[in-house]
């Protein structure tokens, strides 16, 4: 691991040297320290934090493979009858120049890295395949999760900053109203799934529906907060140019809120994201938390492990595009 | 009547706010009391007195944020009850939009005081306010990225591009280094002379007030404040930054209103 470092460093010496001799005319390095400070500077910094990342990985993959790799196995000081009881188990088998071997399609303990790359590409080769009603592939289950994810989202977040903006407003109705909204924003999300399912009897809409919970409460707190604390000076100038009440909401009021609704947006955000999945995993419905626990369920560890990479990808790539859109309203004072 | 008449405005405030208690309640701090000014058009009159003196508060009432406790404002014939685009204010703090440009900031006020326009009719108008103030390069830049100085440049562009009744200024210069203060206090005598706005400013900057004003209201200290005295300011126009600090009337004028303010500041303390 350290070689790749070493390497690196060799190579900002090599530039140093170069660009010390190109420039500086036969002057030894040393006696150009602020040159060399800043190339150093600039390789370090510039290669540092990926280096680090992709070390740390390597480190972690390879420990993971140390622990989990199994030593061949050895029939010594075993009876001939233990042997076969193992063979018969599935625990071993023979192998055709007569040795017992490990059966590598029965994982014992933990899969090593190597299992979940190679379930990883018996996955990702075909993932729109749809063989019955519940063994469908995995680009159809993010496709399942991430609509289901937007749908109760996108809904709960325009009737949140509607709400907020109305609460906002209000002095008397922020104040009669913030205690139920505090109350109700610390509950999980999930804890509202028996109730929404007893409630709509159909979990497809009770899944959409706990995304919804989830996404309410932190983006109405949020947005009522933003919308009261705008600076009074805002205001002011809105009034002098006798602005209109929508117009005084869409130029105005909005706008200065945004930085605070985009904040609790992205709580929501996060929130219905860590809902979505146990909520399908409850609900059996289709998608990533059902592929968890359906491998789960087949007792296929490393596919477990690949369902969570999945989730987790799934989750960084719409939080990027989240925080793409976050910066397009957001200003700096 | 003038065209802006002040007329014997008094303001009160509670004394505890959000009391429920009724003696409490009709318990009051009185601001000011019984002020009385008239404004000629086209006037630069200016506020001088000790902060805490009400004069902001008196520029608020006449902006339509506050109301008076007592008294009223009327201005060219129409009383004063609120907010209203006659009456531009330029605000200590800017009170720019930061998520607007420095031409959109303009625009915005452009656009609400001639909704008929076309968009190219609004944006000649935008454009020919920015470049009075010297902002052509800063015009498509946020506030946030653009100094104080440039920031109530876009302040001023924007109260004077609606061209009110009169304009509001409070404390204008007041978080603005003194150098930068002295270019645009030119450039703001410039605009004025050129668009013939009444100005009605609130300091406690005795030079500027006298490089600026035609006539300087001073307050006497707070609380219970009230119009002390007028002083006309008889330097002949244009002055010059540089060459009116030299003229003897100048420093009897300066001296002058020191004096006062200083008298003021000795009643308040006994």
């Amino acid at each position: 691991m350290n070689a790749r470092a070493l390497f690196v460093r060799d190579a900002a010496t090599a530039v140093l040297t170069q660009q010390a001799q190109g420039k500086g005319e036969g002057k030894a390095p040393s006696q150009d320290p602020l040159l060399r400070q800043s190339i150093r500077k600039k390789i370090y910094t510039r290669g540092q934090p990926w280096l680090l990342s992709a070390t740390l990985l390597l480190f972690f993959l390879v420990a993971w493979h140390l622990a989990t790799v199994r030593p061949a196995f050895d029939p010594t000081g075993r009876t001939e009858d233990e042997l076969l009881t193992m063979e018969f188990n599935g625990d071993i088998i023979r192998t055709e120049s007569g040795i017992y071997i490990h059966n590598p399609d029965k994982i014992q303990g933990i899969p090593g890295p190597l299992a979940l790359v190679k379930k990883s590409v018996e996955e990702l080769s075909d993932p729109f395949h749809r063989k019955g009603t519940n063994d469908h592939g995995v680009g159809y289950l993010v496709f399942y999760t991430v609509t289901r994810f937007a749908v109760g989202f996108i809904s709960a977040s325009v009737l949140a900053v509607c709400i907020g903006i109305l609460i906002g407003m209000s002095r008397p109705l922020y104040q009669a109203l913030n205690p139920f909204i505090q109350l109700l924003k610390p509950i999980s999300p999930l804890a509202w799934m028996p109730l929404l399912l007893y409630s709509v009897q159909d979990p497809t809409w009770t899944a959409i529906l706990v995304v919804f919970m989830a996404s309410l409460w932190p983006t109405i707190a949020n947005t009522a907060f933003g919308v009261s604390s705008i600076r009074k000076e805002y205001i002011q100038v809105a009034r002098l140019l006798q602005l209109s009440w929508f117009r005084r909401l869409i130029m105005v009021i909005l706008p200065a809120a945004a930085p605070t609704i985009i904040a609790g947006l992205r709580i929501s955000f996060g929130s219905a994201l860590v809902a979505v999945v146990p909520a399908e995993m409850l609900l059996g419905e289709l998608g990533l938390g059902y592929l968890t626990w359906i491998e789960w369920n087949n007792l296929d560890i490393s596919g477990v492990m690949f369902a969570i990479l999945v989730v987790g990808s799934v989750g960084i790539v719409l939080d990027s595009g989240f925080n793409r859109l976050a910066r397009l309203v957001t200003y700096t004072e | 009547m003038s065209f802006l008449e002040i007329d014997h405005v008094s303001k009160h405030f509670p004394l505890r706010e959000g009391t429920t208690d009724l003696a409490q309640m009709t318990e009051t701090f009185c601001v000011f009391q019984d002020i009385s000014l008239s404004v000629e058009k086209g006037e630069f009159v200016t506020l001088v007195g000790h902060s805490g003196c009400g004069k902001s508060t008196l520029l608020n009432i006449l902006a339509g944020f506050e109301t008076a406790s007592e008294g009223g404002m009327v201005l060219d014939g129409r009383e004063v009850v609120e907010p209203g685009l006659d009456r531009m204010v330029v605000f200590q703090s800017f009170a720019l939009m930061p998520w607007l440009s420095a031409f959109d900031n303009v625009r915005i006020a452009v656009k609400a005081a001639y909704p008929e326009w076309d968009k190219s009719q609004t944006d000649a108008h935008t454009q020919k306010y920015l470049a009075m103030m010297n902002l052509q390069q800063a015009a498509n830049k946020k506030p946030t990225f653009l100094s104080g100085g440039m920031r109530q440049r876009v302040g001023l562009a924007r109260a004077f591009a609606v061209q009110p009744k009169v304009l509001l200024l409070d404390e204008p210069f007041a978080q603005i280094d003194a150098l930068t203060r002295g270019v645009i206090q030119d450039e703001l005598m410039r605009t004025w002379e050129a668009t013939g706005t009444t100005v009605f400013m609130v300091t406690h900057d005795v030079d500027e007030a006298i490089l600026l004003s035609d006539r300087i209201a001073l307050m006497s200290a707070g609380p219970e404040a009230s119009l002390a005295e007028c002083v006309e300011i008889d330097i002949p126009r244009p002055r010059r930054r540089e060459t009116i600090i030299d003229l003897p009337r100048y420093i009897q004028l300066r001296n002058e209103i020191l004096r006062f303010l200083m008298h003021a500041s000795q009643v308040e303390q006994d």
